[in-house]
């Protein structure tokens, strides 16, 4: 019998659905979401999908109550995530603190669109980065991917879910317009060649179990709602036991855990793409679309007797610091094509810390980078150098 | 062995099983109200008879909303205003769970407003309770949408400005099932009222008006929680089965309390299964069986 949730084969297939599929892939029985150009067809696609798995599939008010609604799904143990653009994503942004200060596995796909405000609804941008660092208020890390291409929309989801999962965190997927959009071949592997995590489930008794206390990893295992275990899951700065604790020690060890479990566990969180690093001259470091275009770049700089290189970020957030540190001491100059003006450039020369130039090739959104501005960019690095 | 023998001593509280009393003592001022509903709401849980491990309670933000953080259920103290879209996929994702939303007025009907009257309109299957006590009580007393007009709160020192909501009527109009209103001296009309809207299939809404001596009560002439209790007592008419259209809160005359909707309609988890099955039908019916009123007979 053929099956349903994995649609093993080969496809001609846009990166929204893709995304739609890694996510089926990956167990996501619940979606809530809010129609948006360009994620609106993430929420169409589950809304035929879902009701084939016995899943659930509700659109709901606004994008406010979407976020809530998945984190609520999640306490009731099913996998769950939603998908929007830039207005929806700022919407989402006091409960997707909510689902990290409880740790509440989930994933949003935010399919950029440039910005500010309504900005250009059906054209390409990558100006909410900073947003998926620092837009919820308060201290903490969060989990951030970046798909360049349709077949990364499926496996990125797929590694979404994992992540949220295994380090109960609500993931982040910073698609953009183009990516979305584009149809390209997508392969889906069969079912028992995907792998998957599964949050950990306690190990004792309701009555010796602490809902916030962590294995060495730093990551508490979870009991669903409905478990026996009659947890209390609060906002509130809280203790291990999940009670609020309204003082400075019970916040410093709550957000000090809730940072040291992602950086902690960074080295197995950052995955980056390192093509030609070994005797580069001049790297550039792309993420998303742009990175597509950065690949286009540095191979036609090769062509041209540059010594280019490409990192290609998989993980945007956390930032891999150890390579570009390493990188920079080694380098003539750091790229970064971004389709804001200047977002994760600034990580990007934090890191390098003075150690080269860090360029940025800035557009200001509505179309992709084209790869003949980023060769550009690497030819005038070298020349620079001279 | 010592503690053995304190046990035989003190007696048990009856609601002891479903109190954190490690969490005790609680935030809530002397004379709120919202003391006196959260028993109602543990000794409805009990009377009704689900299993307490399948019982959830989820709660936004305010004075109300921390009865999530006493109650030993699995409880979610959400965020300000968002209770009812966490219920929404809580219960979706598990429906074997019943699952109660306790609010305040501000919390569900200011902020949470465009999520209540999706989640009546839609009738997700969760039990609603709100805590009226006309302001923003934690924050010091804010106006709210409950505030009667011409009160006086910390933004409104010369008199609220704005007319307050029906609460009743509203739940009514966006397709509860169930619909009632007390007043926190009507402990066992109350409890009867929680436990037959966790009984329905659907959105239940119960509405309770309390004093707030301290961010309220005294900026009013409607004092202290004694004197507030006194004034429902005397105020308050059971009018069961009106349209809650017919029964505002008005301070001058009459407080209508009473159950006034108790109705039945799919749920949202009905409609879901019917259209997971292609089951829903055609829209317009052109064939359907409604007859127009004129042609009718």
């Amino acid at each position: 019998m053929a099956d349903k949730a994995v649609l093993t084969g080969t496809y001609f297939m846009n990166g929204d659905y893709a995304c739609c599929e890694g996510a089926l892939a990956a167990g996501c029985r619940f979606f809530a979401g809010y129609p948006i150009t360009p994620a609106t067809e993430i929420a169409e696609r589950m809304s035929r999908r879902l009701p084939e798995l016995g899943g659930i599939y509700i659109q709901m008010e606004d994008e406010i109550a979407s976020m809530a609604a998945i984190l609520g799904a999640s306490w009731g143990g099913v996998k769950a995530m939603t998908s929007t653009s830039g207005p929806g994503f700022s919407l989402m942004m006091e409960n997707i603190g909510l689902g990290i200060c409880t740790e509440t596995p989930c994933v949003i796909c935010n399919v950029q669109r440039a910005g500010p405000s309504t900005g250009l609804p059906t054209l390409v941008g990558q100006g909410d980065m900073m947003q998926a660092r620092w837009g919820s208020h308060g201290h903490y890390e969060v989990i951030a991917l970046a798909p360049s291409s349709p077949q990364e929309m499926f496996d990125l989801t797929v590694r979404a879910f994992n992540l949220s999962e295994q380090y109960r965190i609500p993931v982040m997927i910073m698609a953009d317009e183009v990516v979305g959009h584009m149809n390209e071949r997508v392969v889906i592997p069969r079912r028992e060649e995907i792998e998957l995590v599964g949050r950990r489930k306690p190990k004792v008794s309701p009555h010796d179990y602490l809902p916030y206390h962590p294995d060495p990893d730093g990551v508490a295992p979870m009991a669903n709602c409905g478990d026996g275990y009659r947890i209390h899951i609060t906002g509130l700065t809280h203790d291990e036991r999940g009670y609020p604790g309204m003082d400075e020690k019970t916040q410093a060890q709550m957000v000090n855990r809730l940072i040291q479990k992602i950086v902690g566990n960074r080295d197995k969180i950052i995955r980056t793409e390192n093509i030609c690093l070994d005797d580069a001259d001049v790297v550039v470091v792309a993420y998303g679309i742009s990175a597509r275009s950065a690949r286009h770049a540095v191979r036609d700089a090769r062509s041209g007797g540059i010594r280019a290189g490409l990192i290609k970020l998989e993980t945007v957030w956390p930032f891999p610091e150890t390579l570009i540190r390493d990188v920079a001491s080694r380098v003539r100059a750091l790229i970064m094509p971004e389709i804001n003006a200047g977002q994760m450039v600034l990580e990007l020369q934090r890191c390098a810390g003075g150690a080269c130039p860090v360029h940025l090739v800035s557009h200001l959104g509505g179309s992709i980078i084209h790869p003949a501005t980023i060769l550009s960019a690497i030819k005038d690095a070298i020349k620079g150098e001279k | 062995m010592k503690t053995k023998k304190a046990e035989k001593t003190v007696p048990r509280h009856p609601m002891e099983e479903l109190i954190r009393s490690e969490r005790l003592p609680h935030i809530w001022c002397a004379g709120c109200g919202i003391g006196t509903v959260f028993g109602s709401v543990m000794a409805a849980i009990q009377k009704s008879g689900y299993d307490l491990d399948k019982t959830a309670i989820v709660s936004g933000i305010g004075c109300t909303a921390r009865m999530a953080g006493y109650i030993r259920l699995d409880s979610f103290h959400t965020t300000h205003g968002r209770a009812l879209p966490f219920a929404t996929g809580l219960k979706l994702a598990r429906p074997e769970l019943k699952v109660l939303v306790v609010s305040g007025d501000g919390d569900l009907l200011a902020i949470g407003g465009n999520h209540f009257i999706h989640a009546a309109r839609r009738n997700i299957d969760i039990t609603v309770i709100c805590v009226n006590n006309l302001n923003y009580g934690m924050t010091g007393g804010q106006l709210a949408p409950s505030t009667p007009f011409g009160a006086k709160t910390t933004t409104s020192v010369t008199g609220c400005p704005e007319e307050p909501f029906n609460f009743c009527y509203l739940a009514a109009a966006c397709g509860a099932v169930y619909v009632a209103r007390w007043t926190s001296l009507h402990i066992r009309r109350l409890t009867n009222s929680i436990t037959e809207a966790m009984q329905k299939r659907g959105f239940g809404f119960v509405e309770i008006l309390t004093p707030c001596p301290t961010s309220f009560g005294r900026r009013n002439k409607i004092g202290t929680a004694l004197e507030t209790l006194k004034f429902y007592h005397e105020r308050s008419v059971i009018r069961n089965d009106i349209d809650p259209k017919e029964a505002p809160i008005d301070f001058g005359s009459n407080i209508v309390v009473g159950k006034f909707v108790d109705t039945e309609r799919p749920t949202f988890m009905d409609n879901y299964q019917l259209s997971c099955k292609n089951r829903i039908g055609d829209w317009p019916d052109f064939e359907g069986t409604i007859v127009p009123e004129n042609q009718a007979g």
